[in-house]
């Protein structure tokens, strides 16, 4: 594996930021005791292969021109489009291979392409240039986007689990499980928006990790609910990754990903600056 | 070395140049890329599998939809109402709309209630990808699910309508007979144009965004040209003196086509017996609107499917 990165690194011209001695994976951060679980099998199961992302962003027009209808009306007859639209690269040439097993941390400042990197990677960001291979179907962790405030907590998880595409049969037998992982107790019968922050976040996570994945992808879901809580999702992630081929882990609190993870890429500015033992790219990337 | 030597070998034995490896490597696992359109065949039973998905989304919908307003659900009714009792006021009493129209008050609400469920399904159609990126960029499923959910929302909601439609039909004189059978039947064609135009403008509006504010118009001239509040034939023909094919061309949009249809099943004094001569051919182009726009919908919002959710 530290040949394959740092031939690929050299392919793409991208010097690492350390000498390929340095850069390897680690399949066993906590030597001897736990290992089976952290042993990857060897079947690759994401990979990314020269991957370039491509945002375009709408509304970053300059002052002069927002909200004028002179101007719009002008751009419209002048056929020149949208002058706000703006494209931002936010993945430039990005190329690993994951493997069974694999929790693999991703870190890296605000805007450096985390997230997008792990949006392309479940299939929901098409790639501009190279492309991502996988093996069965990668979902984010995360249905926030699908819950309803207004709604109860009983039928947000039935929404929720629905929206990750369970059957009938699933959600009944995921439905005690998930109530009781959250600990909101009878607070599921009432509006989620009756909620205190931790408990929605509690909620939330409890319906996300209900179902199994191939692949997992899980962005800063960590980082929410007391410290009971925070045990409880750590030991939870920790089950997903046993269940799950490989798992993707993109927070900004470098402790969990040195607990959880067996690898880490660091990113900086859409490129991979490097990639290896979590605990030699968390110190490298503290330096840094 | 973590992984064994086959895979590190499998990388390194289809060269070094880059990408080729990496494709092959990929290909002798039985990865597959992550983004890909499924073929429309699957695209359908994938959709099909979605089923529960979309009613519980259109049910959680319509249950959160008026919880900040005092009336709640009872403004689905009233807003068609208000709108009946304007039209009624503007254009029965004032401007002579009513012409020879003998039950005009049936008339009138049948066109409003029937053609407010086309209009609301599209106008909500059209903001069903654009207003939920948020989702879309987050989960995975087919697209359609969302235009289809808000398209049963709306029929869930017209559940309610119809039934006071029919009692204001029974109150203004008209009595069930037979005919009202067919009812179900006109709705059923009329859900289906709907599910089509609202997958169509679901993709329009994902890739135009004016089109949000575009649409009120185009709803409004589309409600003028289905005769909701005046007879078609009457007005247009024998008042404009404009030819007969302008009045065809204008019953056999899918709107005016299921109006008449329905006014032809509810209204007792609008069939040919009492002298009324239904505009040639409304239930062919119910059918065939029905039919089409379901048809070229899934198809058209299909050949989309992996671009949702960009930019």
């Amino acid at each position: 594996m530290a040949e394959l990165t740092k031939e690929l690194s050299q392919v793409k011209g991208d010097k690492p930021a350390v000498s390929g001695k340095d850069v390897r994976v680690h399949p066993n951060p906590d030597p001897p005791g736990k290992a089976p679980l952290d042993v990857p099998t060897g079947t690759p199961t994401v990979i990314v292969d020269d991957l370039h992302i491509v945002y375009r962003v709408y509304g970053a027009a300059s002052d002069a021109e927002k909200g004028n209808a002179v101007n719009a009306l002008t751009r419209i007859l002048r056929r020149q489009g949208r002058p706000q639209m703006k494209e931002v690269h936010a993945v430039k040439g990005v190329t690993f291979v994951a493997y069974h097993g694999d929790a693999i941390g991703i870190v890296g400042r605000n805007g450096s392409g985390k997230s997008t990197l792990l949006r392309a990677i479940a299939g929901l960001l098409p790639p501009h240039k190279g492309a991502v291979y996988t093996d069965g179907q990668p979902s984010l962790l995360g249905v926030n986007a699908a819950l309803m405030r207004e709604l109860t907590g009983e039928r947000n998880i039935v929404l929720g689990c629905y929206a990750m595409g369970m059957t009938p049969a699933e959600v009944k037998e995921k439905y005690q499980e998930i109530v009781d992982f959250s600990g909101i107790d009878e607070f599921v019968q009432l509006p989620m928006s009756t909620y205190s922050s931790g408990m929605g976040a509690r909620l939330r996570f409890a319906i996300s990790s209900a179902k199994t994945h191939d692949v997992l992808l899980i962005d800063e879901a960590l980082a929410t609910g007391d410290r009971e809580f925070r045990k409880k999702s750590e030991e939870r992630i920790r089950q997903i990754r046993e269940s799950a081929g490989t798992v993707f882990l993109v927070a900004h609190d470098l402790r969990v990903i040195e607990q959880t993870c067996n690898r880490v890429i660091w990113l900086h500015k859409g490129k991979i600056k490097m990639d290896g033992d979590p605990k030699e790219v968390i110190a490298a990337y503290n330096k840094g | 070395m973590s992984q064994p030597e086959s895979a590190v070998a499998d990388a390194q034995a289809g060269g070094r140049s880059g990408q080729e490896p990496l494709a092959k490597l990929a290909k002798r696992y039985g990865l597959r890329r992550a983004i890909a359109r499924p073929r429309f065949p699957v695209y359908l039973r994938q959709l099909w599998q979605r089923r529960h998905f979309i009613l519980t989304y259109a049910t959680s919908r319509n249950v959160t939809k008026y919880s900040n307003s005092a009336l709640g659900q009872l403004w689905q009714v009233l807003t068609p109402l208000l709108n009946a009792a304007i039209y009624y006021v503007m254009f029965g009493l004032i401007l002579g709309g009513k012409g020879d129209i003998v039950n005009y008050p049936a008339f009138l609400l049948t066109g409003m209630f029937v053609f407010t469920y086309t209009q609301r399904t599209v106008t909500a159609g059209a903001k069903s990808i654009s207003g939920n990126l948020s989702m879309i960029r987050a989960l995975h499923f087919p697209r359609a699910s969302l235009p289809l959910a808000y398209t049963i929302q709306e029929l869930q909601q017209l559940a309610i309508s119809m039934g006071v439609l029919f009692v204001i039909v029974v109150a203004t004189g008209e009595w069930p007979t037979w005919f009202w059978l067919m009812i179900p039947v006109v709705l059923g064609l009329q859900t289906m144009f709907n599910i089509g135009a609202g997958l169509v403008v679901a993709r329009l509006g994902a890739q135009m965004r004016d089109l949000n504010q575009l649409l009120p118009f185009i709803t409004r001239t589309w409600l003028y040209a289905s005769g909701v509040f005046f007879s078609i034939q009457e007005k247009v023909v024998e008042s404009a003196e404009m030819p007969q094919w302008v009045a065809n061309v204008m019953y056999l949009n899918p709107a005016a086509s299921y109006i008449e249809w329905m006014r032809e099943i509810l209204i007792g004094t609008y069939r040919p017996e009492f002298g009324h001569h239904p505009p040639p051919m409304v239930w062919m182009s119910c059918v065939f609107w029905a039919v089409f726009a379901l048809g070229f919908g899934f198809w058209y919002f299909w050949r989309a499917e992996e671009r949702y959710g960009r930019g």
